[in-house]
């Protein structure tokens, strides 16, 4: 039952992410990328990883696919760009990356050949264990994320300060 | 494992019925506040208002325009269904009545409300209308910066009660319900959800007077039936929060059924969404955000921040 869920998961997840990489609109390229989290929320639930499952949904799928789709609606890409887009993914393009992938593909196969061991049991890993982690061992990581976003949002409040504006044109200092 | 079909259908049947019986209810209320009559020809109070708006949507052309996106067209009134349904999962109606009691209950409500928000980008994008479009945006943003605060200030019941199982939470209410030291989360988890449901006074994004009607603008038929019956659903999810965040869930005197309790409580809650609907109006869109950003985001954190120092203090 677990691994059928899991099979089926992990290919949703496969399927959606080609469909990411194949589609020449960009607004389905995202959503499909929407699908692709999803799944793997739901492969992270399998194992053990509840919270990670449930902030990969809100954090990923939730929040930032939502503002890279924000960003595309104000950019208003039509049928123009799509047309456009064929034209630069020319089948000539696939070859390298392919290429690059099946080498990955053959490591991943021998990996698997060679380790005949199992799976250990499934820990599932609760939000407290979670916290503790972050705030006992990886502190110096939660900080340094903290300093990160913290230099983001300044930069993002320097480039969005907008000089003092007066109504009238008369009044214009 | 027959109890947990019985529970799944129970529960839907409920929803089903609760959202479309809002219909009414919310005309009659608002009615009544405004010194009107309301719907009340057919049937007895004109409960029967609920049936005719049902068929007379059936009976609408389900019109999709030639200019728009099909697919995600089709696609966006469903996510807004699902998502509000999902999230009824983890929600304790009563003692052993809940669909599935997962330990990260509050993180899979928070999730599906943040997918909520596709189904108003989408819905808007796909339309290809410039109004609706300018209501999906005004959307995408309200409803990211609102979710933002909705997860923190729920974030001090969480501090007091320890868990994320929304039945634990039930019943760490036990002694004292968390509307007494969670006040100031209380308010702001409130307001989050009004503008979560884009309701009015928040209803920025459909915004009928400025936008046509917003993000649904160019829906008709049983789409714009799914968007405005999930827009109830919505109400009645966040209604069904509050209660079992802040207000004890199905905890109650014993000379009723903990379920009734929690009914009653729900009810108050959705009475409050229409009475504001019926006395405030609509803020700019500038203002919200401002409201949201410089008001409700530094109490939030302060809510917090003060909530887990006076629980550490009283753990020494």
């Amino acid at each position: 039952m677990m691994g059928l869920t899991f099979y089926i998961a992990a290919a949703i997840a496969v399927i959606a992410t080609v469909m990411v990489i194949t589609r020449y609109n960009i607004m389905h390229a995202l959503l499909y990328l929407v699908v692709s989290l999803l799944a793997v929320a739901v492969v992270l639930y399998l194992y053990g990883a509840p919270f990670i499952a449930a902030l990969e949904v809100i954090v990923y799928a939730g929040a930032i696919m939502v503002l890279l789709i924000f960003f595309v609606m104000m950019l208003n890409l039509g049928k123009e760009s799509a047309i456009q887009e064929q034209q630069w993914l020319k089948p000539r393009i696939w070859i390298f990356p392919s290429l690059l992938c099946l080498v990955l593909l053959g490591e991943l196969v021998f990996l698997i050949s060679q380790n005949h061991q199992p799976p250990s049991a499934i820990k599932v890993v609760d939000p407290k264990a979670v916290g503790m982690a972050l705030f006992g061992p990886y502190m110096a990581a939660v900080e340094l994320t903290g300093i990160l976003l913290m230099a983001g949002i300044v930069g993002a409040y320097h480039l969005g300060r907008q000089k003092e504006k007066t109504l009238h044109r008369f009044l214009e200092n | 494992m027959t109890n947990f079909w019985w529970i799944i259908g129970g529960v839907l049947f409920a929803l089903l019925n609760t959202a479309a019986g809002l219909i009414w209810v919310e005309r009659r209320m608002l009615a009544l506040w405004q010194d009107r009559y309301g719907p009340n020809r057919a049937g007895p109070f004109g409960l029967l208002v609920v049936l005719a708006d049902t068929l007379k949507l059936f009976f609408k052309e389900d019109w999709i325009p030639p200019f728009a996106d099909k697919i995600v067209f089709v696609f966006a009134p469903g996510v807004v269904m699902l998502s509000v349904l999902m999230s009824f999962v983890v929600m304790p109606f009563g003692p052993h009545v809940i669909v599935a009691d997962l330990n990260i209950g509050l993180l899979f409500f928070l999730a599906m409300s943040s997918l909520g928000v596709y189904s108003v980008v989408l819905g808007g994008w796909a339309s290809n209308n410039k109004y609706a479009l300018l209501g999906a945006m005004r959307g995408a943003s309200q409803m990211i910066s609102y979710e933002v605060f909705m997860g923190l200030a729920l974030m001090g019941v969480v501090v007091l009660s320890g868990s994320f199982n929304l039945r634990e939470i039930v019943e760490a209410q036990r002694t004292m319900w968390f509307i007494v030291p969670q006040f100031l989360g209380f308010l702001i988890f409130l307001v989050a959800g009004v503008a979560e449901t884009h309701r009015l006074p928040f209803d920025i994004p459909e915004a009928e007077s400025e936008l046509v009607a917003g993000f649904h603008s160019e829906y008709s038929g049983m789409k714009f039936g799914m968007f405005f019956i999930g827009e109830y659903l919505g109400i009645t999810l966040i209604s069904g929060m509050l209660v079992t965040l802040y207000f004890g869930g199905w905890l109650g005197p014993a000379f009723l059924p903990p379920v009734i309790w929690f009914a009653i409580k729900t009810f108050c809650f959705i009475l409050l969404f229409i009475l504001f609907r019926a006395s405030m109006p609509r803020p700019r869109y500038d203002q919200l955000m401002e409201y949201g950003w410089k008001v409700l985001f530094p109490l939030s954190i302060l809510n917090l921040l003060v909530t887990a120092a006076i629980k550490l203090w009283l753990n020494n």
